[in-house]
């Protein structure tokens, strides 16, 4: 499903594929009997990944070398939407501003997430906790997104009165430029927090325990066991979920929708609000995919370079 | 990886409470310990903070908010917000209690909400199933090129795709109908496909066999023998896409502004705009969160164990 803000990350049952199975051998091909049968049951999955994925994909690229304003038919132009990006100011202070969000985003998010799995991990395995830890990205961006508009209110919102009983002058966390985007970076920060740090401990339970009991035998601090046995062995885990979580937070949308609208100024105006902006509200279509085309090759880069630099593929445990 | 666990379950019998916890295992608790324990419970309560917050808000008169902005409790507590949201309070009452007095239906949005995601999630677990059934079981020439295509409709970025399935669903006259809604969503995503295939793959052959012998088409096996055997992860896989498609606020934000097939989401959206007296109506917006929130909360209530335990990452190496 689309636009989850951040993680739209697969929660996935652990260790299911290691069995290996005769079906998975590529040299079988089946009887025309079983060929049929298996065009039938992947016949509505094939024509939903075909009109929805497959066939906009195509339409999408077309339309980025067209001028299209959605009324009129859409009219060849080459390159001329992608020289206009290079040259388009607001496109390049969408670019800073979500680079900005995601920096915020995810450095506090993976920080925080470590941490809170190294607590769950040499803590406790009660249920309760993990659910309550979740229980954040179980609600809506918009439900978050409100609740903290709220929270964060400039004259009442509980936050501020906080901030008043300590001596602070009040903040207007989304009016002000310097602070509605670290505002919104955090607002996300709570609601994925959770999330991600159950991934990490799901990957955590995978280290064998008895590395950490040769490493207290050693006498090993806490401290040390992280830095030298779980980041290490974490790290495969860890690289896809910062691949994932950096996605996801590069396509931040809806929060940004339903408390700045890309304001004060530009200050929130994110590289996917800044689409839908010119796409919905302009109707420059042509311009919009081309954009979007844009963001498509930086996540590709994104995610490459991420695998690549993190070795993602080498385990350390195996 | 190294464990042999092949359940999360088992994995954290595996690695033992606590996970062969710190220093402080062995004898009185040490300062560490506490120190760990402090921090935990700081980071459930900043957690559950704002969901208190919404509650004490939704529970008070409006009207009153500004007088006492830090009191911890609600503020002369009502449920005049709750029927203000609803559309049960007059227009004279809805504006004495901080309210805009414009009409705001959520029972009508909750309903939308409830429909889409049904429809949604009824339409991508079960022809997900088939197609993980197809891709897990059933051999056919070009099985293994055909799922990692479908794989890579996971890294396509939806705003790519959704400008011109927005064209597609006005040209096809779908704007502002629940079909339009949930048509893209329905017959597939890749993440059902992909968790369920994981499971196919993991029932024994020789269940599925024995059903064979007996003459059980393909069709039959995968009714009668696959998806009850599948039942755990089907709830699970359920439960998310229907958390999922209930927060999902862009494609029915395009396709689906209008009154009659607008979503929670969306209805939230319009709802924080209108603010004809200069600032929200605060209360009224707590009470319409915590109502949208409700459904998903009660329904993983429920079935927290299951869900909370299948959150990892399997098939990497």
């Amino acid at each position: 499903m689309a636009t989850t803000n951040n993680v739209g990350a697969a929660p996935v049952v652990v260790g299911g594929s290691r069995r290996a199975d005769p079906a998975l051998r590529p040299d079988v091909n089946g009887s025309r009997r079983e060929r049929l049968t298996a065009l039938a049951f992947i016949a509505p999955a094939l024509l939903g990944f075909t009109v929805f994925y497959f066939w906009p994909t195509l339409r999408g690229l077309w339309f980025s070398l067209t001028e299209y304003d959605v009324f009129n038919r859409p009219e060849f132009v080459g390159l001329a939407n992608y020289r206009a990006v290079l040259a388009d100011a607001t496109f390049w202070n969408a670019m800073k501003v979500t680079l900005q969000y995601v920096l915020i985003n995810i450095g506090t998010q993976t920080v925080l997430a470590l941490l809170l799995a190294v607590l769950l991990h040499r803590l406790t395995r009660s249920t309760l906790v993990r659910s309550i830890i979740v229980l954040p990205y179980l609600v809506s961006n918009v439900v978050v997104a409100l609740v903290f508009y709220w929270m964060l209110d400039a004259q009442i919102g509980i936050t501020n009165q906080v901030l008043g009983w300590v001596g602070f002058d009040p903040v207007a966390f989304f009016g002000d430029q310097a602070w509605a985007i670290p505002t919104i970076a955090l607002v996300n920060t709570w609601r994925h927090l959770g999330y991600t740090a159950l991934l990490l401990f799901a990957g955590m339970l995978m280290i064998p325990g008895d590395v950490y009991e040769a490493g207290r035998v050693d006498g090993a601090s806490e401290w040390q066991m992280f830095w030298r046995i779980t980041l290490p062995l974490l790290r495969p885990i860890l690289a896809l979920v910062l691949v994932i979580t950096v996605i996801g937070s590069f396509q931040a949308f809806d929060t940004v929708a339903v408390t700045t609208s890309g304001g004060p100024g530009d200050a929130t105006r994110v590289i996917q609000y800044y689409i839908f902006d010119l796409a919905f509200q302009r109707y420059q279509f042509g311009y919009a995919s081309a954009v979007s085309v844009v963001l498509f090759a930086i996540l590709a880069v994104v995610a490459f370079f991420q695998l690549r630099l993190m070795r993602a593929n080498e385990s350390d445990v195996a | 990886m190294a464990t042999t666990a092949s359940t999360f379950d088992e994995a954290i019998a595996l690695s033992g409470t606590g996970g062969g916890a710190g220093p402080g295992r062995r004898g009185r608790p040490g300062v560490g310990r506490v120190l760990a324990w402090t921090a935990l419970v700081l980071m459930m309560a900043v957690t559950l903070f704002p969901f208190y917050w919404m509650l004490r808000t939704a529970f008070s008169n409006g009207a009153f908010l500004a007088a006492e902005p830090s009191n911890p409790l609600p503020v002369e507590p009502t449920l005049g917000a709750f029927e203000r949201v609803l559309g049960l309070a007059s227009t004279a009452d809805a504006q004495a209690q901080g309210g805009s007095g414009a009409a705001v239906d959520i029972g009508r949005y909750l309903l939308n909400s409830v429909v889409v995601a049904t429809f949604i999630t009824a339409g991508q677990v079960f022809f997900g199933a088939m197609a993980a059934y197809a891709f897990a079981r059933l051999r056919w020439p070009g099985r293994d090129a055909v799922f990692f295509v479908f794989l890579t409709a996971l890294m396509v970025p939806p705003i790519f795709t959704q400008l011109p399935n927005f064209l597609l669903m006005r040209d096809l006259g779908l704007l502002n109908t629940y079909a339009g809604i949930v048509l893209p969503f329905f017959f597939m995503t890749p993440f059902a496909i992909f968790f369920l295939r994981q499971f196919f793959l993991g029932i024994p052959r020789e269940v599925e066999e024995a059903a064979r012998i007996d003459g059980a088409g393909a069709v039959r096996r995968f009714f009668t023998v696959i998806l009850p055997m599948a039942s755990g992860p089907l709830v699970t896989l359920t439960i998310l896409q229907y958390i999922q498609a209930w927060g999902e606020y862009f494609w029915p934000l395009l396709v689906g502004s209008d009154q009659s097939v607008r979503v929670l989401t969306v209805g939230l959206g319009v709802f924080r705009s209108q603010t004809p007296q200069g600032t929200p109506d605060w209360a009224g917006l707590m009470a319409a969160t915590l109502l949208a929130a409700l459904p998903v909360i009660l329904l993983f209530a429920v079935f927290s164990r299951k869900i909370v335990n299948s959150i990892g990452f399997s098939g990497i190496k």
